[in-house]
């Protein structure tokens, strides 16, 4: 891998944003943890949350970082088809991803639970929405570089794009452990 | 179709009647200027799509000087409303009114006057003080500009449609929830910090990696000039709480909009929880605004000193224990909210800390200047003004970090004085310091220095004039944002005294108009022909020609130690012409219109919000996402500047060795 300074500078400068998102998500938390117990009546993460659910979710995503680092390995290797593949497959897990939690959230509105009825509720919804979307941008992400890896084969820019998408779908992926672990596991446990 | 759209949301008040009618005079001025001079074509392209970081310095400073016209009138109409608003008499400000103008002066004094001050000096200087051509990002650079740009016209939109919020410059719950602010004022209040937010995030990070990436070879850490310090650590501040006030702001737009219950008083929602949000980055956001400007001064004062930074080792470490404390100390804006004892002595006792780094600092500059052959030209006035206004600032800083005497002056006038003593006194004697030293840098001539001092002694005289009188009536009992007070409690005499002190300050910013138009006047007289401006310039920046060139350096200098310039002016090799052969090809961003169009889509997205015309809102959410899409297809980014061009232009401008 042969790189200029200015493509080190792009990454660098993208750790660095990842970090901002970092305090992004944990304000978010934050607020999270101090209304959990502010369920006004309405049920509390105890009696709201299906495990089963949630893990299929967490090994869909987990499968999708894995996909995607296989896709900037075949990226590495110059095999453009190849990584087409895995940023396909990335793609889907990720778009199923989002529409898992799209319902579960559906079903947590159809049952008069949304986000009106809590300020846990508001919380909880915002936490894990907010990471639903980042997953929706980064699928957006992925459609654009698909359309430009297949118009442009794999040129410098394109690598460090994927790089740096790559950086951005294992944040997520670290991200979505927490929600797993404080929001649904702790919420369950406690 | 239009959501919550009328005509009747323009207001008929007179006084915001006669702001409009300013506004569109001027906007119908400049329009029809660009046109009889027919300098559309050259305003568009050289100026509005430039990437070039000291345009766009320079077209944040102008931003900021003009909102602060806005934010002096906002105070000028307090102090003048204070004045006379006593007893029988109510003066000529509705409560309705005079609510939405303390908000307005506080948010267009911090986000529309200091930040794009300090973001235009990061632009006018980092660069040039380490070596580099530009900074990391010139795209990001513009987007961050436009953005800032879209929330200042935001809020100049509020002033004459609709309403502005009346709820203080932080907005707590659950004042500004929808039960209780039900009009746009919120709204546009939430959308413009938003925008102009993600705009300060982004000058963050760009200006993060060029400290870190792009320095002139040889310059370590440890070699660089102390304003690039204070930059990095105002930038780390800013990485860090700039994504709290974004989840925090965001929140409380959810409540409003999607009706959640973060921070409203029923269904479990925390009101405190905002105020320790908004706080955990307002404290830091000071310091974000001080930094900067300390680090200033610790280039001015080594120059009219002619001597190096004393204690340079101690001055980086200041910063960063500043840096590290100003995060647990937000605590102290409201030790009144009843956390217990333990919690108030801590955040008492590392607010007092505070005060230990920032006395480093300031004996740091009194040592440099000890023994020094001292020039006062207006930046050292400004500096002197500063250290005896700040320090002054700054014990009453300690006394309200006594939680004890802060629960007798809480919400009183005692602390505004005492943080427009620091604003004041320590961030706009910075950065108007900072201006006129680095000014002939960047246009090729210096200021004025008669206007210029005549300048720093109205606004020191005002200053004192106006906030001095606020602490006593602090001390009677007068708490802030009162629009009407009682005869009986005798304090219009001082409030009085405040007014004459604005118009003292009113008569500074006249001063600097004048020092302006005079100095383009007499711009040939006071040219800076060598490019060292001062002629005891000690960094990287004085080394090149002024104006600097659009590439900055024609040959990026090799530094050797600190203040690089000074030590190439002892060694004595500087001063003969440069072989054409030692240029080379420069690699420079090509302009690009596609950061105005993503500002303006986030005005449209932000207006169509606080109006709530969902369709309109959406093309401007889609607007951004297509404006960086295209430009991620665009591969004609970059252009070269081949080096027979550049040496033909140095050559015309007479460059020398460094």
């Amino acid at each position: 891998m042969t790189q200029d300074l200015s493509e080190n500078k792009t990454v660098f400068g993208f750790w660095i944003y990842i970090l901002s998102d970092c305090f992004l998500f944990a304000t978010l938390f934050a607020t999270y943890a101090v209304l959990h117990g502010s369920t006004f009546g309405g049920p509390g993460a105890d009696t709201l949350f299906s495990l089963p659910f949630v893990l299929a979710e967490t090994l869909i995503l987990l499968t999708s970082s894995f996909t995607a680092g296989l896709a900037m390995l075949a990226g590495h290797q110059g095999k453009r088809i190849h990584v087409l593949v895995w940023i396909g497959i990335t793609l889907l897990l990720g778009l199923t991803f989002v529409g898992l939690e799209l319902r579960e959230f559906a079903a947590f509105i159809a049952e008069g639970n949304s986000w009106t009825r809590s300020g846990f509720l508001s919380g909880f919804f915002t936490l894990v929405g907010t990471h639903g979307a980042h997953v929706a941008a980064g699928s957006l992400w992925m459609i654009v570089l698909m359309v430009q890896i297949t118009k442009k084969g794999l040129t410098d820019t394109l690598m460090n794009r994927l790089m740096r998408w790559n950086l951005f779908w294992h944040f997520l992926d670290v991200v979505w452990i927490f929600i797993f672990t404080f929001v649904y596991l702790l919420g369950i446990a406690l | 179709m239009f959501g919550k759209l009328t005509l009747d949301a323009f207001p008929q008040n007179p006084i915001v009647m006669s702001a409009l009618i300013f506004m569109i005079v001027i906007g119908v001025a400049i329009a029809g200027a660009l046109f009889y001079f027919k300098r559309w074509r050259w305003f568009w392209d050289e100026w509005l799509t430039s990437l070039d970081a000291k345009r766009i310095g320079v077209m944040y400073i102008a931003v900021g000087f003009v909102m602060l016209l806005r934010g002096a009138i906002d105070a000028a109409m307090m102090r003048g409303q204070q004045a006379i608003s006593v007893g029988d008499s109510y003066g000529y400000l509705t409560p309705d009114h005079f609510d939405q103008v303390f908000t307005a002066h506080g948010v267009i004094m911090i986000f529309f006057v200091a930040m794009p001050l300090m973001f235009g000096l990061f632009n006018l200087v980092v660069p040039l003080q380490i070596g580099a051509r530009d900074v990391a990002f010139p795209f990001l650079n513009s987007v961050s500009f436009w953005l800032f740009a879209a929330g200042a016209i935001l809020i100049n939109i509020s002033l004459v449609y609709g309403e502005f919020a009346k709820i203080g410059w932080l907005g707590y719950p659950p004042l500004s929830e929808l039960q209780y602010s039900p009009g746009v004022g919120v709204d546009y209040y939430i959308w413009l910090l938003q925008i102009a937010g993600l705009g300060s995030l982004f000058g963050a990070i760009n200006f993060f990696v060029t400290i870190i990436k792009m320095r002139a070879p040889g310059m370590t850490l440890m070699r660089m000039p102390m304003f690039e310090w204070t930059t990095l650590a105002s930038v780390v501040l800013m990485i860090v709480i700039f994504p709290i006030l974004t989840a925090t702001l965001a929140m409380l737009s959810l409540d409003r909009l999607l009706g959640m219950h973060f921070f409203t008083s029923d269904s479990g929602g925390n009101a405190m929880m905002y105020v320790n949000l908004i706080w955990a980055w307002g404290h830091p956001e000071v310091y974000v605004l001080i930094l900067p400007a300390f680090g200033a001064f610790s280039e001015i004062v080594p120059t009219f000193a002619r001597k190096p930074l004393f204690g340079y080792a101690s001055m980086v470490a200041a910063s960063i224990v500043i840096c590290f404390f100003s995060f647990i100390v937000w605590l102290h804006h409201f030790f009144t909210m009843g956390a217990g004892a333990n919690v108030n002595a801590f955040f008492g006792i590392a607010t007092m800390v505070i005060a230990i780094p920032t006395g480093v600092k300031v004996f740091n500059w009194l040592a440099t200047m000890y023994r020094g052959r001292i020039t006062f030209t207006s930046p050292m006035y400004w500096f002197l003004g500063f250290v005896a206004t700040f320090t002054l600032g700054g014990m009453t800083g300690v006394m309200l970090a006594v939680p004890g005497i802060d629960f007798q002056v809480h919400n009183s006038l005692f602390l505004v004085a005492h943080f427009h003593n620091m604003v004041i006194g320590g961030v706009v004697f910075g950065y108007l310091a900072a201006l006129s030293f680095w000014f002939p840098k960047i246009f090729g001539f210096r200021l004025n220095e008669k206007w210029g001092i005549r300048a720093f002694w109205c606004w020191i005289v005002g200053f004192f004039v106006a906030f001095m009188p606020l602490y006593v009536l602090g001390f009677m009992g007068a708490t802030r944002r009162l629009d009407h007070y009682d005869a009986s409690t005798g304090w219009q005499p001082l409030f009085i005294v405040a007014g004459i002190g604005v118009a003292i300050i009113a008569l500074g910013i006249v001063c600097q108009a004048i020092q302006l138009i005079v100095s383009i006047k007499e711009r040939k007289q006071n040219a800076d022909t060598t490019g060292d401006a001062w002629n005891d310039g000690r960094t990287l920046e004085w080394s090149t020609s002024s104006p600097a060139p659009f590439y900055n350096y024609a040959v990026i200098p090799t530094v050797h130690g600190r203040d690089a310039f000074w030590a190439m002016k002892q060694s004595g090799n500087i001063g003969q012409a440069r072989l054409a052969q030692e240029y080379t090809d420069i690699e420079l961003p090509r302009n690009t219109p596609m950061g105005v169009y993503i500002g303006a889509f986030a005005l449209v997205f932000g207006f169509s919000l606080v109006w709530h015309i969902w369709w309109l809102a959406l093309i401007g959410a889609l607007g951004i996402v297509a404006c960086i899409i295209a430009r991620s297809f665009d591969e004609h980014t970059e252009y070269i500047l081949p080096a027979a061009e550049v040496a033909r232009m140095e050559a015309a401008r007479g460059a020398q060795t460094i």
